[in-house]
């Protein structure tokens, strides 16, 4: 008897140490808790930060009455913000009880629901005889109403050409500049860079301005049939870049001997498309696909100049399908 | 005195049971207030930086519901007559004037202005790293695949918003940037050019009316697509409960975390006024556009050194860094260069964000299964590494976005530096791939966190039942 006690003592004290050392395995471990008890700090620290925000919010109002400067408007608004922010966040960690719960996550099939859906659907088409006919219809209606929308958004296509290419220039027309004052040869120095711009023309039309510059006539490497497109050595390029239609800024001319070896070159801010001055616009590095278009040259008996005869080539982006 | 007691403990009750009731008995909105205060958000810091784009949305909304009440979104010439002395009787638009006028004119206009486009960067950029927790946990794995395709949508479409708004003042940026727009616009296949000319209203600049249309876009158009999908998302998110990091307790059939109410409600709301706060500070205090420098835009002036907003880095990277194929057939353009860059490139990163997915259940994971429970970069490998592998050839491409910057700020030659990103864009993928596998398999196999020690020891059994320490 006593013995019997004895095993089932040890049998139970077994038994504890044994469910004291098993630890559960994390997958079993329920987390949820939930503490109650906001500390007093916690408390008079919301309530310092809740006081304290009118205060500011007063300042903000002054401030936008008195004197609306736009650091101070955003120091004292953003302090006050900042403020609330704190009260919000403290009262979240510290007032109110801390929970962590276990939510069931729910299945999201129904399968029986499911198949009373497919059923509806078929049978939404029960006693109809010819439905590969009506599917086919529908689908040529769609493809009308897609066809009627579509063509013509495209049809405006052939149209573009005219629209999309038109340039102001042409032969005898003056070169301005943003004022409308002629330019005259001799304005334009080597090295110096000019915009300018049909006379009497739109300033804002992409087919308008062009760029300026004047090199050696020594150092020209124009195509044959240019040959007398740049007197004294002035040429005249469009400043639309035939990539993305930015405005050529930038000028790479050269200023001493060991820059030398690369000539002067017209040059895109956007993607830096360089173009090369001596030989007619060809690209020389950068995405541009096309050559910059030249602006034929002549000089009058005022000394003024004076567009030649038409652009080189299409000016401004490509798109697909254009003639260029 | 027991009467007393019992007048206490019910009146404060009846005060918060009282408007619960009132909408319960009418709209039997009982069940679903129980729902959403019961509803349990996993507690890790990358959950909020969704939270933070969804907080930054309505700063946005806030601050551009202000902005239009003064904005005047006309191409209108006229002559600048306000408070900034240095552009004093320039022809400016109506679009310009009024920016000038939001920056130095209205009391707090600037703030205003400063808080929007701040918010406008937080936005993109707490929505790319939302998208980029999301990828390399694994988190758009079935059931989210549809969420996520939301997801990838709500960022192509803030890139657009952002866009589209600094697009509005008429400076000399936001032509510039408009330029290149209509450029890859008019380079898309087959409808490029009657599609540009029909949105512009005519070649570039276009007509007046292109600004109108920008500006609905702006305002109406794509916000109201944006809270809607928002909306559906959040919608999505609810229905399948959130997802969460494996532990104690946390199974693929459960959530465990903090109920909405009280703590998460306050802790959430105390986030939205941090952002806020950070916004207005930011808005007060770092100068951003001043358009007023920049000047109006004219078709023919540009400056260098222009920078787009972060976002775009990529797109003027691409843009700058393809070499200057453009195809001809018999005298017509067949393929126009700004394709590759502005609109191919990101097709194909978006299309690789939008099918990931499907690519990674058929090809990467190899798994067709529903989880819940999230992944760690280094449980998935493969992932990680085509992931890690396509960010670092977008990350090279958004660096080579600055390429102008280098050059204008410290003399690093730009053709060098643009062969120097190609060659980089080539290789550096594939390296990081590799790179990223390894660390990943290496992490995996020590059970080491990188920032961690290990202080246990693993014990493994063997076949003969013994077991042996790793």
């Amino acid at each position: 008897m006593i013995r019997r006690a004895w095993k089932a003592v040890v049998a139970l004290v077994l038994w504890r140490m044994g469910a004291l050392r098993r630890k559960p395995s994390p997958l079993e471990e329920d987390p949820s808790e939930r503490t109650v008890g906001a500390p007093a700090w916690a408390e008079w620290l919301v309530l310092a930060l809740l006081a304290t925000t009118p205060l500011l919010a007063a300042c903000v109002v002054a401030l936008v009455v008195l004197e609306p400067d736009t650091q101070l408007l955003g120091l004292a608004g953003g302090a006050l913000l900042g403020l609330l922010a704190a009260a919000l966040l403290v009262a979240g960690r510290w007032l109110v009880p801390q929970e962590t719960e276990v939510e069931k996550r729910p299945a999201l099939r129904d399968p029986a629901q499911v198949e009373e859906v497919e059923r509806d659907l078929g049978a939404g088409a029960e006693g109809i005889t010819r439905r590969r006919l009506l599917v086919g219809a529908a689908g040529a209606a769609g493809a009308g109403l897609t066809a009627a929308v579509a063509i013509p958004v495209v049809a405006l296509g052939p149209g573009l050409e005219e629209q999309l290419r038109r340039t102001p220039w042409h032969s005898g027309r003056a070169l301005v500049d943003e004022e409308g004052t002629p330019i005259l040869a001799a304005d334009v120095r080597e090295g110096s860079f000019l915009t300018a711009f049909p006379e009497h023309a739109d300033e804002e039309d992409l087919g308008s301005p062009v760029v300026v510059v004047r090199v050696d006539p020594a150092t020209l490497n124009l195509p044959p049939q240019r040959r007398a497109w740049a007197p004294e050595g002035l040429l005249a390029y469009s400043k639309i870049c035939t990539h993305a239609a930015c405005a050529i800024s930038l000028y790479r001319s050269p200023l001493s001997q060991s820059t030398q070896a690369r000539g002067p070159a017209l040059v895109c801010p956007c993607h830096y498309s360089t173009f090369d001055v001596l030989n007619g616009g060809g690209v020389e590095f950068g995405p541009a696909g096309r050559p910059l278009p030249q602006l034929p040259l002549s000089i009058d008996a005022r000394g003024a100049l004076r567009a030649a005869g038409q652009m080189s080539g299409p000016v401004g982006p490509s798109w697909w399908g254009d003639a260029s | 005195m027991v009467g007393g007691r019992l007048v206490s403990a019910i009146a404060p009750r009846s005060r918060t049971r009282d408007p619960v009731s009132f909408v319960d008995e009418r709209l039997g909105a009982g069940r679903g207030l129980k729902f959403l205060m019961s509803y349990v958000f996993p507690d890790h810091w990358s959950f909020l930086l969704g939270e933070i784009a969804l907080y930054t949305f309505i700063v946005l909304i806030a601050s551009g519901t202000f902005l239009a009440l003064f904005f005047d979104p006309s191409t209108r010439e006229l002559t600048y007559q306000g408070a900034y002395g240095p552009l004093h009787g320039a022809q400016v638009s109506a679009a310009y004037a009024s920016a000038l006028r939001l920056s130095f004119d209205v009391k707090g206009g600037l703030l205003a202005r400063q808080v929007h486009h701040w918010a406008a960067l937080l936005f993109v950029a707490a929505i790319t790293l939302h998208l980029l927790r999301i990828v390399f946990t694994g988190a758009f794995r079935k059931p989210r695949e549809l969420n996520y395709l939301v997801g990838v949508t709500l960022l192509a479409l803030a890139i657009l918003e952002g866009f589209a708004g600094y697009s509005l003042p008429d400076d000399l940026l936001s032509g510039m940037g408009l330029a290149i727009a209509w450029g890859v616009a008019m380079s898309l296949p087959l409808v490029g050019g009657p599609f540009a000319t029909a949105l512009w209203g005519g070649r570039f600049p276009g007509a007046d009316v292109f600004e109108s249309r920008l500006y609905i876009a702006h305002v109406f158009l794509i916000p109201a697509i944006l809270a809607a999908l928002i909306a559906a998302h959040l919608a999505m998110i609810m229905i399948q409960r959130h997802s969460q990091f494996p532990g104690p307790g946390r199974r693929e059939d459960n959530v465990v975390g903090t109920p909405l109410w009280p703590g998460y409600a306050l802790r959430s709301l105390g986030l939205f006024v941090v952002v806020a706060a950070v916004l207005v500070l930011m808005g007060g205090l770092i100068q951003i556009n001043p358009v007023w420098l920049w000047g109006p835009y004219h078709v023919y002036v540009g400056t260098n050194g222009a920078q787009p907003d972060w976002y775009l880095g990529w797109l003027i990277g691409a843009l700058r860094l393809m070499p200057n194929l453009e195809i001809h057939v018999f005298g017509h353009t067949i393929v126009p260069n700004p394709f590759f860059g502005g609109a191919l490139f990101p097709g194909i990163v978006f299309a690789l964000l939008y099918a990931l997915p499907w690519l990674d259940r058929r090809f990467i994971s190899k798994d067709y299964r529903r989880h819940d429970l999230l992944q760690r970069p280094r449980d998935n490998p493969r992932r990680t590494a085509f992931a890690a592998s396509v960010l670092s050839g977008v990350a090279i491409v958004f660096a080579a976005g600055s390429v102008d910057r280098l050059f204008y700020q410290f003399g690093f030659g730009y053709e060098g530096a643009v062969w120097f990103f190609r060659g980089a864009f080539l290789l550096v993928p594939a390296l990081v791939f590799w790179l990223t596998k390894r660390i990943c398999n290496e992490l995996s196999r020590e059970r080491a966190h990188p920032l961690r020690d290990w202080d246990g020891e693993l014990v493994v059994r063997n076949e003969r039942g013994g077991f042996d320490a790793r």
